[in-house]
């Protein structure tokens, strides 16, 4: 019983960590590691981790929003995008074939997943928007954060604000459709949409999924897939873990963290494609 | 453009504030009331429910409460966990409307309209 608890704990901790460094979320950890090692349940396995994305975002959030990493208007405008995306997605449940969004969502992840490397290759380059975006000037989305690793103010501007929605509304349809955390798109949509740096794209991501997660998560909670032995130690491994990696997310180079990023990206756009094919 | 900036900087800070605020007392009532049940849990070496049964319904988890039983305090730590979010929503709404910012008063109206009513269909 007791190494049970201590080895969910254990395990929180790590997934809280990375979690909170890449904006993921902590769910693409927790749900291989219970189903796999723990034999545990998949409804069980995915009920543990929508509380585990829940925790990672609250636990995040509250030193991203202290040391000012995180664009709360980006967050409050996308979310707009993302609970409909999630409302439509639990709508269309049964009326739209999983098995086409796979395969949908597996190719613009792997379209991603390149692009980032391109940005990695291109390494003098900054990446950063000039352009002056009427429509982020009108919603007051450009900001400002300061970089610990490099240790300077950053000032940076968003453009593409539709084709930054539509990928949020996408992240919100597939949480709402296929039950994945959908950290990484939330990433993608700021990141290589909306030309937002790399770090407040996924402190901004972390915020926006607790909103995300605690819609689907009462339906899990009332329908008995929230196992207390599973779900309480895992989430107080994150509390932890997320309060940790939120602290060395902001003094690591934004590069090791794309570095970290890219071959998670193909992993998850690999299972999606498998699952669609 | 630029006139407007440091206001809103500051506008932001104070916000950010209370929202951090909000998401640490909400961080630390779930985190406490899970630690006292998972505590509960391994000191009485009982769950207080048959086999691997749990409650799932604010009755059951409340009358379980009443007679300390840890599985119902750690669904309460869970529930109030999943909570926190919603109530940033509900507390930026109130604070984007104490700073006067009207335009994201309606955005942030919006996205918790729609977060009620998924929370119905499900």
């Amino acid at each position: 019983m007791i190494e049970t608890v201590i080895l969910m704990i254990v395990i929180g901790v790590l997934a809280g960590i990375g979690g909170a460094v890449l904006g993921l979320g902590g769910g693409i950890i927790v749900t291989p590691v219970l189903t796999l090692f723990f034999h545990l349940d998949i409804k069980y396995a995915i009920g543990a981790s929508i509380v585990v994305v829940i925790a990672t975002s609250s636990g995040s959030t509250i030193a991203y929003l202290k040391d000012e990493v995180l664009n709360l208007r980006v967050a409050m405008f996308l979310e707009i995008a993302t609970t409909i995306g999630a409302l439509s997605g639990a709508l269309l449940t049964g009326i739209l074939e999983p098995k086409y969004l796979y395969i949908l969502f597996g190719l613009l992840l792997l379209f991603s997943a390149f692009n980032m490397v391109k940005k990695l290759l291109n390494k003098n380059k900054s990446n950063l928007s000039t352009k002056d975006d009427k429509l982020a000037e009108k919603l007051r989305l450009n900001s400002s954060y300061y970089d610990k690793a490099e240790k300077k103010q950053i000032d940076y501007k968003v453009e593409n604000i539709p084709g930054g929605l539509s990928v949020m509304f996408g992240a919100g349809l597939a949480s709402g459709l296929l039950g994945i955390g959908s950290g990484a798109f939330k990433v993608i949509a700021m990141d290589t949409f909306m030309k937002m740096p790399l770090k407040p794209s996924s402190a901004t991501s972390n915020l926006m999924m607790g909103v995300t997660a605690a819609a689907s998560a009462t339906v899990y909670f009332f329908n008995g897939s929230i196992l207390p032995q599973v779900a309480v130690p895992l989430a107080l491994g994150i509390l932890v873990g997320a309060t940790i990696g939120s602290r060395i997310m902001q003094v690591l180079p934004a590069r090791w963290i794309r570095i970290i990023f890219v071959p998670i990206m193909f992993y998850i756009a690999c299972s999606m494609l498998y699952k669609g094919f | 453009m630029n006139t407007q900036q440091p206001a809103t900087k500051e506008e932001m800070n104070r916000i950010e504030l209370v929202i951090g605020k909000i998401l640490r007392v909400g961080v630390v009532i779930s985190a406490t009331i899970m630690i006292i049940g998972l505590l509960l849990l391994l000191i009485t070496g009982k769950s207080g429910y048959a086999h691997d049964a749990f409650p799932t319904t604010f009755k059951a988890i409340f009358s379980g409460i009443a007679t300390l039983k840890p599985y119902a305090i750690m669904m309460l730590g869970i529930f109030c966990l999943i909570l926190t979010p919603v109530l940033r929503v509900i507390v930026s709404i109130y604070s984007f409307y104490k700073e006067k910012d009207m335009l994201y008063v309606w955005i942030t109206t919006f996205v918790l309209i729609v977060l009620i009513i998924s929370f119905f269909f499900g």
